[in-house]
């Protein structure tokens, strides 16, 4: 089932005036239920602009966008969508106001109209998910360090229970480790709730590992859309979106140019050395000999 | 807020009065208040509109452009158009029950909507062509005089430079929390006036804290590359005056005698 059809989208800013400029061009994209699907794309691409469109705050300049089965032109979903679409901002902990951790995640929860005792139960649930101590609910967000911050901050969105939750860089500025440990989470969740997530990066190697398609934007037009091993796999067109391909990929490249071919093409570096180890053991040679 | 541009936007054209020197832009429009504002003979009044309307074709930016931005004052305009009509007294020239319409209520207000168009148009053709920091460094130089009495216009220059430089920042700033926090379900549109006060507090306390620490960023930023007050320091842009720039002033200046002369008479 589709839950998000973009037909022919286009989108200006300022339009009619010297500044206006071209942000999307005749996208054309289909999301399907509880898929995890990453944009890929570098910066002013149009990443962005496009997911804004998903939960109504921007408006197509031509074309149409559906969500949920309904077109966002129509006033009334589109105000309502913020309850089952949610959007993880960039830096979204700068959006963070209360003075404990618990005000903060809180917040959507109680705007849904949900009582007390769920909203605190939600609340701790989602903590626990994303592999935060229950401690730290009481916490003044201020103490916290950044990776911290930007967990709980996606954590006031997550605790919403949204259908499809898109998030735009969530790993930007972090250090891997952490990056991976956010997505590892979402991913954990999305296979558990049935959740649809997109996912905004132009980290390949985070799309290689969680997501199942992955579609390019490059100046506002959709380059490539497919799985990801397919996408991922065409360096010269991800060469053109200004984005590098995963080590793995660019890794392959190498060694077959070198005359050793692997069987399957690797997105990991753990897919390479697992790859790389049976190629070892199946042809018998050691690491140093020639093949 | 995405979608619209609003009063003092620079945009970029590159016509003629892009290239005119900022200085001169700004003495011109200096005098053309004046010379609006003196004028109470509507010859007069034409002149200047015609110029000002000559400029703004001139400037290479369609004139829609002009009327979108100053919409949002139109309303403020016309409530004041409205008033005036209603409230000054003079010879009855329509009564609808309790208000009357004089005939000196109708012409003061249209002289006042007619020049204060012309002021606004005026403004709006020095800050589409014009870039902030051309402005600046244009007021830098007007008030460089006032050095002599120890008022520190440079630092005053960057000041407003630095303000102004926190504009737009601003603006990226509060959109991004308003429309984070919408899709939270925060909700600022409904409600009595102390409820909205106390919903804004999700978007104003982080709005606030983080203006805060980009300016201490920024701050810090300055520092490193050893911002000195009172340092002396030269320009990578020179001003410098044209043909152009003489031409735009004198005939500036022409029309503000002609104003005061017509007045004088």
């Amino acid at each position: 089932m589709p839950c998000i059809e973009v037909e022919e989208l286009t989108h200006l800013y300022y339009p009619g005036t010297p500044l206006e400029m071209v942000a999307l061009r005749d996208i054309e994209l289909t999301v399907y239920d509880g898929e995890f699907i990453a944009l890929a794309g570098s910066a002013g691409s149009g990443k962005s602009t496009l997911v804004q469109h998903f939960n109504g705050l921007l408006l197509p300049t031509a074309g149409c966008v559906k969500v949920l089965g309904r077109a966002i032109s129509d006033k009334q979903h589109r105000q309502q969508l913020w309850r089952q679409v949610g959007l993880v901002f960039q830096f979204p902990e700068r959006q963070i106001f209360s003075s404990t951790v618990f005000e903060d995640i809180a917040f959507g929860p109680r705007n849904l109209g949900w009582d007390s005792t769920t909203v605190s139960k939600l609340v701790k649930d989602t903590v626990a998910l994303v592999g935060l101590p229950e401690e730290i609910l009481a916490a003044d967000p201020r103490t916290l360090s950044g990776g911290m911050l930007r967990r709980v901050a996606i954590c006031g969105v997550l605790a919403m229970r949204p259908q499809i939750l898109i998030m735009d860089e969530p790993g930007a500025g972090l250090e891997h480790a952490t990056r991976q440990l956010i997505l590892a989470n979402i991913k954990e969740i999305q296979a558990r709730q049935g959740m649809t997530v997109i996912l905004i990066t132009h980290h390949l190697e985070d799309a290689a590992v969680f997501a199942e398609r992955v579609a390019v934007l490059h100046q506002g037009v959709l380059l490539s859309i497919g799985p990801t091993r397919e996408v991922l796999s065409q360096t010269e067109l991800l060469h053109r979106a200004g984005l590098k391909a995963p080590f793995a990929v660019e890794l392959a490249q190498q060694l077959s140019q070198a005359g050793i071919y692997l069987p399957s093409l690797p997105l990991s570096l753990a897919d390479a050395a697992q790859l790389l180890q049976q190629m070892l053991q199946t042809n018998r040679v050691r690491p140093g000999g020639t093949p | 807020m995405m979608n619209n541009i609003s009063m003092g936007q620079y945009l970029p054209a590159g016509s003629p009065v892009h290239r005119l020197d900022p200085r001169s832009k700004l003495i011109c429009t200096a005098l053309v208040v004046p010379a609006v504002l003196i004028t109470f003979n509507p010859l007069g009044l034409t002149l200047v509109s015609l110029w000002t309307l000559l400029v703004v074709l001139l400037s290479g930016i369609k004139p829609g452009v002009y009327w979108q931005s100053l919409k949002p004052l139109w309303v403020l305009l016309l409530i004041s158009f409205v008033l005036q009509v209603f409230f000054t007294p003079g010879n009855v020239l329509l009564t609808v029950g309790f208000i009357k319409i004089s005939r000196e209520g109708l012409l003061l207000s249209g002289w006042l909507l007619w020049r204060i168009s012309v002021l606004l148009l005026a403004a709006s053709v020095l800050t589409f062509t014009t870039t902030p920091l051309q402005l600046t460094m244009a007021l830098e130089w007007l008030l460089s005089p006032l050095r002599r009495l120890r008022i520190p216009v440079q630092e005053l220059a960057m000041m407003i430079n630095l303000a102004l430089r926190f504009v737009p920042t601003l603006f990226d700033e509060a959109r991004m929390l308003l429309l984070a926090q919408r899709s939270r379900g925060a909700d600022f549109n409904s409600g009595s006036i102390k409820e909205r006060v106390s919903r804004l507090t999700p978007f104003m306390v982080p709005l606030l804290t983080n203006i805060f620490s980009r300016a201490e960023e920024l701050a810090l930023a300055m520092e490193i590359r050893c911002y000195q007050v009172g340092a002396a320091r030269s320009r990578l842009h020179v001003m410098r005056f044209r043909v152009a720039d003489y031409a735009a002033l004198s005939l500036n200046t022409a029309i503000l005698a002609a104003v005061i002369t017509a007045k004088a008479l």
